[in-house]
């Protein structure tokens, strides 16, 4: 079924004018649209803050959660395993994933669960007016004049440390970058991690912060040019000469990687993505891309050894247990 | 002690934890219950693993009297450490046993029966490993007891055998334990004027015996419990154990898959969280724990009230605050849960008075919680749910499940249109939809931010007050659909209001009331909000005793705000130390307040 673009958008933003978190929202409109996402197929799940809005932003007509703060990975771990054939697209930002919502996050990624996690990373707390997140960086400043004392947070090395098995980072201003990763990041088996820099442009945006949109056009450095394919699009004969690499992904589609930067990565090497990771962030730089891959992980349903159905549409001729087996289950009783 | 104590007698077990006595405690007390012996077993024992004290009670009653009690008839005295004070529960010729040269230089009472064994001796005559003959050992006072008892040795054999099944190479040396101390009795005991004998009675052979946890676990498996996200805490732990064994026995699809999800979370933050996205997604999703993981979860449960989804929340009640003490028992989560968030939040709360009804309530919970898409806070409580009490065998209700209001696509196809918080029917409950439902006016924004009846984002006052009052004309509803109070009436002037493991004290508490020419009628309270029934005992009687173990009067404050007219009529009778209420506790506090005693 091929809907309008229409049929992806949303309510009108409320966030301030230039907001970097306006433009993921076109992005996951474009996303879901070339992708051919069904409104019915998605969940839009969020916590709590000015990214955690987003949901509103688009898709009017998919089921929506926009929880508490801090809580959204739980909140989308137990939805998911309630109604496993959802798509859950889940918003989150950089205070409700690396502040309150830290401990959820993490053991999201560890248990698997297939929902795609965005962060919207600004490093400051917008609704609140402008406190510092876990994720500003040492030294950066805030609008009046404060500097961040305490080491940043970083969200990709943390997703690599738990295990995530898709991990990413983009800007909210690279479209060409961030379409791609968001069409392959829905196709992944289990959790993905897409942390997306999105400048505030009321709290953080000036001089010597390191999450201003000047910052970012600056410091910038893309890992690689990033295509995303289909199954049933023709590939280009030779794809893989050029430092180009192919990532498969489950159902058949994949990720065409050209390389940018000068250092050589393989995205199926986690210690690589680690290490280039720290590398990056010692010499101040931010680098965006696709950044891990692995699809071997088993997902939160097949540890779980979850039935087949989707567990919400068992009725109770499927959860009753018969006369015999609790009368069964009651001779350790006698 | 010259009567014959024939099915009433009551024991007291000390030990070391650690040391191996629950399953000999367990072998005699099944024993006697195999019997047909009204009988119930509670263990008192400390919030640790290893060499604190601890102690077992079995009570036998001829009358069904099974609740706790402060004094004891028989003590086993195997802890050094609390040697002495472990004599106090016993009256005037009472009996006292222990190990000959374990005590500690300490004396025995007078006025008590001291009967030393041999107990060094008497193991050393087991042949096994070391490891297993220490822990055999405790047999030996089994076998003592049920040939004192005169307790047939084929029934301790079958249960000695049905409980080490599958450990087979403690089974011989358990048995060689219990006949060594059989014969001990047989040869050295006879001496003793010893009055307490078990008989076996015509109770009907299908009974069961276990605790309330294992109940609630059978309940939520037949209730159609499909989901439980959970944090381990003292005492609810045993409700998910229970739940996920019995569900790994029963819940599968044709291709051996679950279907049922038991998650562990990170903290009840998340285990809560969790509910809620499974709740809202359309499973019937519950979460276990007590007072301290509750309080983690009070954000949650504000959200629950007011995006109106379905949870469920099994609070089995511990002493608080903090960790309080984790292995004692209370009921003092009422007005906490009753009204768990900020904002103008409350909950539906249910009160199990037995095993049976911690199984009944396992489907009532859902049953509620998706009718009224709203949290229900089941409150049992550790002397219910992890001490031993005979009941019925348990056996599914006749009532179907209550998916609540919940549109199909087809349902929606019949409407001209769907708003999520449109009061349709008059009862201020909304119809939802689930995700996954593919019909083009299917899905709604859900949100704990302020909204209207078309769930849409509302800073508006009118529509944020249409929303809250539209919530307490479902709780209006609530008060129809919750189980009403079981109220025995003899037209006394006066009334005794209580729930939960009070229950179990109740009648015997009545007899001893009765002897005093002390009456009353007796409601026993199921659920809050409180049904109609309960205005009308209020109105009837001129004064009200609130039975609760809490020392705030939780509940009289719950009555005296529903009812705020009556609320001069209520008298507190409060038990808050940590110890199982027991009949001759509440009669004496009852007299005390009336100059009775």
């Amino acid at each position: 079924m091929n809907l309008e673009l229409k049929a992806y958008e949303g309510s009108p933003s409320t966030l301030c004018v230039g907001c970097g978190h306006d433009s993921i929202s076109k992005h996951i409109i474009s996303a879901c649209f070339h992708s051919k996402v069904l409104p019915f197929q998605l969940a839009k799940m969020s916590g709590i803050g000015c990214s955690s809005k987003i949901p509103a932003y688009f898709m009017s007509s998919s089921f929506a959660f926009n929880s508490m703060h801090g809580r959204m990975a739980p909140v989308a771990t137990g939805a998911m395993i309630a109604q496993k054939d959802l798509l859950y697209l889940g918003v989150s930002g950089d205070g409700d994933t690396g502040n309150i919502g830290l401990g959820g996050f993490l053991h999201m990624i560890r248990r698997n669960a297939p929902i795609v996690y965005l962060i919207a990373n600004n490093g400051v707390f917008g609704l609140t007016k402008g406190q510092f997140s876990a994720a500003a960086d040492k030294g950066s400043l805030a609008k009046s004049g404060r500097s961040a004392e305490l080491p940043s947070l970083d969200f990709c090395t943390l997703a690599l440390e738990a295990g995530c098995g898709f991990v990413a980072r983009s800007f909210s201003g690279d479209g060409k970058q961030l379409v791609p990763l968001l069409q392959a990041a829905m196709k992944h088996r289990g959790t993905a991690v897409i942390d997306i820099i999105s400048p505030c442009v009321t709290f953080n945006n000036h001089d010597g912060s390191t999450k201003s949109y000047s910052y970012m056009k600056e410091h910038d450095q893309v890992l690689q040019e990033l295509g995303f394919f289909t199954a049933a699009e023709e590939m280009l004969a030779d794809y893989e000469e050029g430092g180009r690499q192919k990532v498969e992904l489950p159902d058949g589609s994949h990720l065409l990687l050209k390389k940018l930067d000068s250092r050589a990565h393989d995205v199926h090497n986690r210690t690589q993505a680690l290490s280039l990771l720290a590398q990056t962030r010692a010499q101040e730089e931010i680098l965006t891309g696709l950044f891990y891959v692995n699809e071997a992980t088993p997902r939160l349903a097949e540890q779980m050894q979850l039935t087949e159905r989707s567990l919400s549409s068992l009725q109770e001729v499927d959860l009753r247990p018969t006369p015999e087996q609790l009368a069964s289950l009651q001779k350790d009783f006698r | 002690m010259d009567k014959l104590h024939e099915n009433s007698f009551v024991i007291n077990i000390a030990s070391v934890n650690g040391s191996g006595t629950q399953t000999a405690n367990s072998v005699l007390l099944r024993s006697l219950f195999r019997m047909g012996v009204p009988v119930g077993g509670k263990n008192i024992f400390p919030s640790n693993i290893s060499g604190m004290p601890t102690w077992f009670w079995i009570r036998a009653n001829s009358k069904g009297y099974v609740g706790a009690t402060s004094r004891a008839d028989i003590v086993l005295a195997f802890n050094p450490q609390t040697f002495e004070a472990d004599q106090s529960c016993l009256g005037s010729g009472g009996f006292f046993f222990y190990p000959e040269g374990k005590t500690a230089g300490k004396s025995v009472r007078p006025d008590i029966v001291a009967v030393p064994i041999p107990l060094q001796s008497l193991t050393d005559k087991i042949v096994a490993p070391i490891k297993i003959k220490k822990l055999a050992a405790n047999m030996i006072y089994v076998g003592i007891l049920s040939e004192l008892l005169t307790i047939p040795q084929e029934i301790v054999r079958q249960v000695v055998n049905d409980q080490l099944e599958k450990k087979t190479s403690a089974l011989q040396p358990n048995l060689d334990a219990l006949d060594i101390g059989r014969q001990y009795a047989r040869e050295n005991l006879q001496h003793l004027a010893w009055p307490f004998v078990a008989r076996t009675t015509d109770v009907p052979r299908n009974q069961v015996m276990m605790d309330g946890n294992t109940a609630a676990a059978l309940g939520l498996l037949a209730g159609g419990c499909q989901f439980i996200s959970w944090y381990p805490i003292t005492p609810s732990t045993s409700v998910v154990e229970h739940f996920e064994r019995f569900a790994k026995n029963t819940r599968k699809d044709k291709d051996g898959k679950n279907n049922f999800a038991v998650i562990q979370a990170e903290d009840e933050l998340a285990a809560f969280a969790m509910v809620l996205g499974a709740g809202w997604a359309g499973t019937r999703a519950l979460t276990a724990t007590s007072g301290p993981g509750l309080s983690l979860m009070a954000e949650g449960a504000g959200y629950a009230y007011y995006a109106e989804i379905p949870a469920v929340v099994w609070n089995v009640q511990r002493l608080g605050p903090s960790t309080g003490l984790p292995t004692r028992t209370a009921q003092g989560d009422l007005t906490f849960s009753a009204h768990l968030s900020h904002g103008d939040a409350k909950h539906i709360l249910l009160f199990p008075g037995s095993i049976q009804e911690c199984f009944e309530f396992g489907q009532t919970c859902f049953d509620l919680a998706e009718r009224l898409q709203q949290l229900v806070i089941v409150l049992s409580d550790l002397d219910l749910g992890m001490n031993l009490w005979s009941s019925e065998e348990l056996k599914s209700a006749p009532v179907r499940y209550d998916r609540g209001k919940v549109l199909s696509p087809e349902d929606l196809d019949k409407l001209t249109h769907f708003h999520r918080y449109e009061d349709q029917d008059g009862d201020g409950i909304c119809a939802r939809t689930l995700p996954g439902n593919s019909h083009p006016r299917a899905a709604y924004f859900t949100r704990g931010s302020g909204h209207n009846f078309r769930g849409q984002y509302s800073e508006k006052a009118e529509e944020y007050s249409d929303n809250i009052l539209r919530l307490q004309r479902k709780w209006e509803t609530a008060k129809k659909l919750v189980p009403a109070p079981e109220i025995k009436s003899n037209d006394n002037k006066e009334g005794m209001i209580y729930f939960g493991s009070t229950s179990a004290v109740v009648e015997e508490l009545t007899e001893l009331l009765e002897q005093k020419n002390q009456k009353f009628d007796l409601c026993r309270i199921r659920a809050y909000p409180f049904s109609p029934g309960l205005e009308d005992f209020m109105k009837e009687h001129e004064a009200v005793y609130v039975i609760e173990q809490n020392r705030d009067g939780q509940m009289k404050a719950l009555l005296a705000q529903a009812y705020p007219q009556w609320a001069s009529k209520m008298v507190s009778i409060l038990h808050f130390d940590g110890t199982p209420v027991t009949a001759e506790g509440l009669r004496h506090k009852i007299l005390n307040l009336r100059g009775e005693a």
